[in-house]
């Protein structure tokens, strides 16, 4: 693997560029890099492992059982990934990604305080997954963040929340954050579970695929863990109130019909993790409503290919799987790639492909089960007080949402013009989910019908000094220059 | 608020958040560095003054945006901590009047 610092120092051309140094970028770039491809991986972190593996080449993290097995298990993916001839660009953000006609495709790259636009054959989109917004009364105050974030504070600082900590929501990672934050002596005074009850009864019928996965043993184990701290259930209504200072003071919760007030210093939120759909709709990708992951999901093919040829979304990107399967879809989709190139026949690729395949549907088997039991109820996706922020940047609510829709706003992209919601700087990451559930719900038609945003690039924001540090031909600068 | 676990390495970095001299680690981000000294608020929001931390620590909420050696609107959950870097919560909107003029990187 080379390291590149600078601008300067990208080639103007690749046959690969790889976006993000997860567990499906990493081994996508092994993959590639191995059947001769030039590879250039541009990566936000300073270090590889995404967020699942975050840290794992530095950690501050001495006892390696705060973090457990799961984590380490990165370890093996980057050590392939450090020894592969693959470029790797750390602190480098894409920001726009332009198909090139038939040949490829255009970057916008920025790293090191300057821009360039670089050319890449094929493109592998490994953006992963970020947190599901989770929109109740109180969740902007200070002192309340994501589980994700504690955990990535844990795994990439060795920084354990002071005082009294509440956790908040459903799904699997709300179990792994609560076990870990235990082991690091974390102060947990409870975990509010929100998972509804039925979710029973609908993830049965897709018991068999998750006994055929290895998510059985590893959730029982971490059950084990995590249900040492005071867990409440059936929770169905919640609240982040704040003190005098104007940061969180208190959470209320509702059980049944009694409300409890728990007084903390940290609460941590989470209801399952996205598709991180931004780049895949800024450059025009089909996509999906997956009622199973109620979520936009990128259209994919067998080779993680997406509606627009050449670009590959593997990892939980293009569909939740989770980290191993994310690993195994950036060998897929590196194949797929290097096969399109014609540096592999394509008995090859299905040669190469089909032991990998097999475990990666194994892996996905496995998720639907989940899926189902952690369904996040519609109380904490769908805000039903009018003053829940849906919008954290540009502070629109709830019920202004409804009240414009009430009005004849139809869309998500109409609704930009109204309120400006989804305009802020996060470019609609945290409110985007939210808006097209709750415009579903306030005209009664499926979020399907509704969409989501139409995102444009830059799809990260860059600064006009940067753009300024673009090359420019003589016909650029003659053309604004008089 | 945050706290350092015991067995991690000392905190060598010197910075200054808002003018108070504190310490980080090398390779931490500034919001980690923060979190650790002791910061709850980051920023007022230019819409209602509100006041809003870190979130995500990811990249995508974009939360916590602070003026770090003069310049506004910086994700501190991206960029990497460096010695004597003077990071300044962000009061509203971000102030380009009064930032420093950067040529741009070759």
């Amino acid at each position: 693997m080379k390291r590149l610092a600078n601008v300067v120092e990208l080639a103007a051309s690749y046959d690969l560029a790889i976006i993000g140094a997860g567990p499906a970028g990493m081994s996508a770039a092994v993959t590639a890099a191995e059947a001769g491809l030039s590879v250039l991986v541009l990566d936000e972190n300073g270090a590889p492992g995404g967020q699942i593996y975050r840290g794992i080449t530095g950690t501050p993290v001495k006892r390696r059982e705060i973090l457990g097995a799961e984590f380490w298990r990165g370890e093996e993916i980057v050590a392939g990934f450090e020894r592969c001839e693959a470029s790797y660009a750390p602190h480098a953000t894409a920001w726009s990604l332009a198909p090139d006609g038939s040949k490829g495709f255009e970057i916008g790259v920025s790293l090191g305080g300057a821009v360039r636009h670089i050319h890449a054959s094929e493109v592998i989109a490994a953006t992963g997954a970020h947190e599901r917004p989770f929109p109740i009364p109180g969740w902007t105050l200070p002192g309340v963040m994501t589980a994700g974030a504690a955990q990535i504070a844990l795994k990439a600082n060795a920084l354990v929340p002071d005082g009294r900590v509440v956790i908040a929501g459903c799904g699997p990672l709300l179990f792994l954050v609560t076990a870990q934050l235990l082991a690091a002596g974390a102060n947990i005074v409870a975990v509010l579970d929100t998972a509804e009850p039925g979710n029973w009864r609908r993830a049965l019928p897709h018991l068999p695929g998750f006994l055929r996965s290895p998510y059985l043993m590893k959730g029982l184990r971490l059950l084990l863990k995590a249900r040492r701290a005071n867990f409440i259930s059936r929770v169905t209504a919640l609240r982040a109130e704040a003190g005098d200072d104007g940061c969180l003071a208190r959470v209320a919760h509702t059980r049944g019909s009694t409300e409890t007030t728990l007084a903390c210093d940290t609460l941590l939120l989470h209801q399952g993790v996205v598709p991180n759909i931004n780049l895949a709709n800024a450059v025009g990708c089909e996509q999906d409503w997956d009622d199973g992951q109620l979520s936009f999901v990128p259209r994919i093919d067998d080779w993680m290919q997406t509606s627009i040829p050449g670009l590959s979304i593997p990892g939980d990107g293009g569909g939740i799987r989770g980290a191993e399967a994310a690993a195994l879809g950036g060998t897929l989709a590196a194949l797929g790639a290097a096969a399109r190139l014609g540096r592999l026949s394509q008995d090859e690729r299905n040669q190469r492909a089909a032991p990998v395949r097999a475990e990666f549907e194994r892996l996905s088997a496995g998720r639907a089960f989940l899926d189902a039991l952690y369904r996040p109820p519609k109380a904490f996706r769908v805000p039903a007080e009018a003053e829940t922020i849906v919008c954290r940047c540009e502070e629109v609510t709830a019920g202004e949402i409804r009240e414009v829709v009430a009005g004849g706003v139809t869309g998500p992209n109409q609704l930009k013009v109204f309120l400006r919601c989804g305009m802020g700087p996060c470019q609609g990451r945290q409110c985007g989910l939210t808006v097209t559930e709750l415009m579903a719900d306030a005209r009664g038609v499926s979020a399907e019908a509704i969409g989501s945003y139409h995102l444009r690039p830059p799809f990260k924001p860059v600064t006009l000094g940067e753009l300024a540090s673009l090359p420019s031909n003589d016909a650029a600068v003659k053309a604004v220059v008089r | 608020m945050f706290r350092r676990l015991p067995e991690s390495d000392t905190a060598t970095l010197r910075f200054k958040i808002d003018g108070r001299p504190a310490t980080g680690r090398a390779g931490e981000s500034v919001a980690a560095a923060m979190l650790a000294a002791g910061v709850v608020t980051c920023r007022t929001t230019p819409i209602g003054g509100q006041k809003r931390a870190p979130y995500c620590l990811m990249g995508v909420c974009f939360e916590c945006l602070v003026t770090i050696d003069g310049i506004g609107n910086r994700q501190a959950c991206l960029i990497p901590l460096t010695e004597g870097m003077d990071i300044r919560s962000q009061d509203g909107a971000r102030d380009m009047a009064g930032e420093p003029v950067t040529e741009a990187a070759p």
